[in-house]
């Protein structure tokens, strides 16, 4: 019973999906900090 | 003779040994009423609430910012970062006596301390996540015990015994950083146990992983803030090593805890987002659930951020205090804002006003062995009989000779 989903909320809900793509969007954020912390790191090697 | 007099008088009368002084009174008091009391005449403990502002503060912030001892030996020693060596024995002192004033509290706190050693003597309980604690809290105490040792021997002048310790560092230093992984988490993990009385939005079932990734955030920042306390208050003991190599260790922790609050951050969401917990965060605990996620997690890892960018060591510092504002506040959100917060608030707990002072006492004494050991022994400073440092790239090696600076206060503060 608890694999019929009635409606788009449940299925999202049962599946999960804003959790999965909130993953996603983490990893890209966390790859876009890691660039801005980085970021001056060459210039401070050159000078 | 009389002026010799009333000059001692004068120094002995200073606001620091007239606030340190009031405050050793009061905790002595106080933990004579406790142990010849009990528990019930100095704190609001209950049957609801028996864990309060001893096991919040002292114990769970305590081992939290403690944690710059593991961080900063594994960083030198296992992951070879040498330039950060400087820092090691101020963060093992740091997280000796944090550890040594948790085991402390612990003895104010428990019902019948003199079976303290119980779980170990006389009736393991090999199951319970409280063992496992207790277990490695123990056996990391006696580890930072060893790992400090050497600096007493140095200072005592036992060239043996030192020698023989130095050669087991980096077995101390994996034992450390396995014995704090365990218990840092196991710290979250205790309380898996009450779903239903912490506040879901704290609750999770990744409580011992957020627990141990903000332990290594506190643990660098706290390094940073002690840093320039001593920079501050204790300049005078440091060798020109120490001072050459501050800033580079002030900007490379701040760039470590970015990294890591940034990791902090991002799964404390995903931990709400697999939770499903969305709803919560329109409610008024979700509204200071967002004032210690924005405020003192997401906010400290933009600020070191920048401050890594700029090349800001004054911006650094400061964001250094925030993190440990934001780990003291979460360790307290976890077990006293949050915890039984569907009990009605006649049931709730607020400490008594002797529970704060023994917490006060406790950190005053603990900041008072930590000048004492500063001052007497080589922590900010190598003894040229053994030194170790090995020069950087291009860097002239420093004489033998060791000019022992005398003690003053540092005129500049957090801008340095």
């Amino acid at each position: 019973m608890e694999n019929q989903f009635y409606t788009l909320h449940d299925f999202l809900v049962y599946t999960k999906f804003a959790a999965y793509i909130l993953m996603g969007l983490t990893l890209l954020g966390f790859l876009g900090f890691w660039l801005f912390l980085t970021g001056r790191d060459e210039d401070k090697e050159i000078h | 003779m009389a002026t010799e007099n009333s000059a001692v008088k004068k120094s002995l009368y200073t606001p620091f040994n007239v606030v340190v002084g009031v405050i050793f009174l009061v905790g002595v008091v106080i933990t004579f009423l406790r142990f010849t009391k009990g528990l019930g005449a100095v704190t609001n403990l209950s049957d609801n609430n028996p864990w309060g502002m001893w096991i919040s503060f002292d114990l769970l912030c305590g081992v939290a910012l403690a944690a710059g001892g593991y961080t900063t030996s594994a960083a030198c020693y296992v992951f070879g970062l040498k330039r950060y060596h400087s820092a090691v024995r101020p963060a093992i002192l740091t997280a000796f006596l944090g550890y040594s004033m948790v085991v402390v509290a612990l003895l104010y706190d428990v019902g019948r301390p003199w079976r303290l050693p119980y779980p170990f003597l006389v009736q393991a309980g090999t199951t319970s996540v409280l063992f496992e604690v207790g277990l490695c809290v123990m056996l990391y105490l006696t580890t930072l015990f060893v790992e400090w040792l050497p600096a007493c021997f140095e200072w005592l002048g036992f060239q043996k015994p030192r020698d023989l310790i130095i050669r087991i560092t980096l077995a101390l230093t994996i034992l450390g950083v396995i014995l704090s992984t365990m218990h840092q988490s196991s710290l979250g993990a205790l309380y898996l146990i009450v779903p239903s009385k912490l506040h879901p939005l704290w609750y999770s079932m990744y409580l011992p992983v957020f627990f141990f990734v903000s332990s290594i955030a506190a643990g660098l920042s706290m390094v940073i803030f002690e840093g320039t306390l001593s920079h501050h208050y204790l300049h005078g003991r440091m060798d020109a090593t120490y001072l050459r190599e501050h800033d580079d260790v002030v900007l490379g922790f701040a760039k470590g805890a970015a990294m890591v609050l940034a990791l902090y951050f991002m799964i404390k969401v995903v931990g709400i987002a697999i939770d499903n917990k969305w709803n919560y965060l329109l409610t008024g605990y979700g509204a200071w659930f967002l004032v210690e996620l924005l405020g003192f997690v997401g906010l400290p890892a933009f600020l070191y951020a920048i401050a890594v960018r700029e090349q800001n060591l004054k911006l650094a510092k400061w964001t250094a205090v925030l993190t440990v504002l934001g780990i003291i506040l979460n360790r307290f959100n976890t077990s006293l804002v949050a915890f039984n917060w569907q009990l009605p608030p006649a049931d709730r707990y607020f400490p008594s006003w002797m529970e704060i002072a023994i917490s006060v006492y406790l950190v005053t004494l603990g900041l008072l062995v930590f000048r004492f050991i500063a001052i007497r022994m080589p922590i900010f400073y190598e003894d040229p009989r053994y030194r170790q440092h090995v020069p950087h790239e291009g860097e002239e090696e420093e004489g033998p000779e060791f000019t022992e600076h005398k003690l003053h206060r540092h005129p500049q503060t957090f801008g340095h």
